[in-house]
């Protein structure tokens, strides 16, 4: 199918862009990779799409000590290839080396990414699991959104209607830490049937996991017996069935995922080198 | 309600083209509609097939999920643009040909632009380097195995023309050095010649 009628703006100035957004029912257009689908599919009819591809600045991928800030309109593929990214943060190019396939990094954006809030994506599970954040401006200024308040349910995030998110930030990871991801989809690129981000930290062990729940869910482990951990998972997330896959596969995805990725994760913190 | 229509311009292949659409004209519907170039592909028209790929800016994208007034500012390479000016297949296009690397050729136009892209960054890749560049592209016919062929062979032709071309370049250079020689020769002798001759004038006159 087509995408119904929209009026289109491409404004080189963020205070056109947010004053754009004013526009009843309009939607801003980043890499295209999820939205334009939507249109296509007519699940979304916008009035008005604000492409924020022309605002200067946005790109920049900004690596410190404290952690990586992308800009809006950094593509995945940027991100993936950073070995500044990959020294601070390793968890960020782990996680988006299984986001769909590199002719859809090539335009799909992070920033895009966590603003869609999908629960069976890489990137929002990453940035819940560091405590990361998204940087928002809109007609009443700019707002820091912690990831915790970030994903409200399906597909739905803090992220205001007149409002362009501007950057993210994924904090590094401390000195002494771990990281580790892993989903099983039917096949490489695909969406994950179940994935798992674990983030070990002393004896702080955390696990983030995707397409388990309406949104990006992170569980506590800190304390429970290796043999104990797949249960403990279990008790607090509720995986449903669907046409991918039932709730029962999905609970077995969650026991061998759970194993996986806190073992490698504390290797990882073994691991020479950081 | 009549539907604005967008002046824009779209360099494909190398030429500039002018055209008007609405801003919802996906770019792969203006390639094939409003500028009549149906190498491009479409399939699913959502992303997953991989059949409408195009470069743009020399990098794989889907021309389905790009809308065409945003496509303006980048330069498009089509199925269309891969061969040389002469129209010699292009290392890709040739490996496909000869490892029958497709059957009914839905697919292709996609999977030659991705792996063009693909050989470009990584010019003799594993064999699961070569599978890992197609993956995100779907063919219903040929299962595959063809395909990867095809790319480990396009990889073979790459590197077989690099290597002529180097060949003629160094038969090229050589011909050049020597006729430099010889016009450097010739500046010599007739240097040479004119001292002796003015020698030789010296010499009556003393
Ligand atoms: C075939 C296919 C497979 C895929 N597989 C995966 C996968 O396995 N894992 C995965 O995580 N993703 C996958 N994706 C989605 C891809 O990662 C998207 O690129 C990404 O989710 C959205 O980024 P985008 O820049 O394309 O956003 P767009 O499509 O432009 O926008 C998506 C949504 O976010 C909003 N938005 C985007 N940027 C901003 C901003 N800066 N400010 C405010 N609102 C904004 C838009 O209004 C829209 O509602 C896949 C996509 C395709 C087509
Ligand atoms: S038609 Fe574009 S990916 Fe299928
Ligand atoms: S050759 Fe028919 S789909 Fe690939």
């Amino acid at each position: 199918m087509k995408p119904a009628p929209f009026d289109y703006v491409r404004p080189d100035r963020l205070a056109d862009a947010v004053a754009a957004l004013a526009t009843p029912e309009s939607k801003v257009l980043a890499g295209g990779q999820s939205l334009i689908p939507l249109l296509s599919m007519r699940l979304a009819a916008p009035s008005v799409l604000v492409d924020i591809n022309g605002l200067p600045g946005l790109d920049a991928i900004t690596v410190t000590g404290d952690g990586v800030r992308v800009g809006a309109l950094a593509r995945h593929t940027a991100m993936l290839e950073s070995a500044e990214v990959a020294r601070v943060q390793p968890l960020v190019p782990m996680a988006l080396a299984h986001v769909a396939h590199a002719t859809i990094r090539n335009r799909g954006t992070t920033v895009g990414s966590l603003v869609h809030a999908d629960a069976a994506a890489e990137m929002p599970v990453v940035l819940a699991l560091l405590g990361g954040s998204l940087d928002v401006e809109g007609s009443s200024g700019r707002r820091t959104i912690g990831a915790a308040e970030l994903f409200t349910g399906p597909m739905e995030s803090a992220v205001g209607p007149d409002e362009v998110a501007v950057s993210a930030f994924f904090p590094a990871l401390r000195p002494g830490a771990g990281v580790a991801f892993d989903e099983i989809a039917r096949r490489h690129g695909d969406y994950a049937l179940v994935g798992a981000a674990a983030l070990v930290e002393g004896e702080r062990v955390r696990v983030g996991y995707l397409s388990v729940s309406d949104v990006p869910t992170v569980v506590d482990l800190t304390g429970v017996a290796p043999d104990d951990r797949a249960d403990a998972a279990l008790e607090r997330l509720d995986p449903a069935g669907d046409i991918h896959a039932t709730a029962a596969y999905r609970r077995t995805l969650v026991r061998v995922l759970t194993d996986r990725v806190v073992t490698a994760a504390i290797d990882d913190a073994r691991g020479a080198g950081r | 309600m009549s539907e604005t229509l967008h002046e824009i311009r779209l360099r494909v292949n190398g030429i500039e083209h002018e055209l008007r659409v609405p801003a919802r004209r996906l770019l792969s519907d203006a390639l094939r509609g409003e500028l009549g170039m149906t190498g491009t592909h479409v399939g699913c028209e959502h992303g997953v097939c991989g059949a409408c790929t195009i470069l743009v800016d020399g990098e794989p994208g889907r021309s389905c999920l790009m809308l065409a007034v945003a496509a303006q500012d980048h330069e498009i390479t089509t199925v269309e643009g891969l061969a040389e000016p002469d129209g010699t297949l292009s290392p890709v296009q040739q490996a496909f040909a000869e490892c029958h690397g497709l059957q009914c050729g839905f697919c292709t136009p996609g999977f030659l632009t991705t792996v063009t892209a693909g050989l470009r960054r990584d010019p003799c890749p594993t064999h699961e380097r070569a599978r890992d560049m197609i993956a995100g592209n779907l063919c219903r016919c040929t299962g595959y195995q063809n395909i990867v062929r095809a790319v480990e062979r396009a990889a073979t032709i790459g590197t077989e023309r690099a290597a002529t071309l180097t060949t003629e370049r160094a038969a090229t250079v050589g011909t050049e050095r020597n006729a430099t020689i010889d016009t450097e020769r010739a500046a010599t002798i007739s240097t040479e010649r004119a001292a002796a001759l003015a020698d030789r004038g010296s010499g009556v006159s003393s």
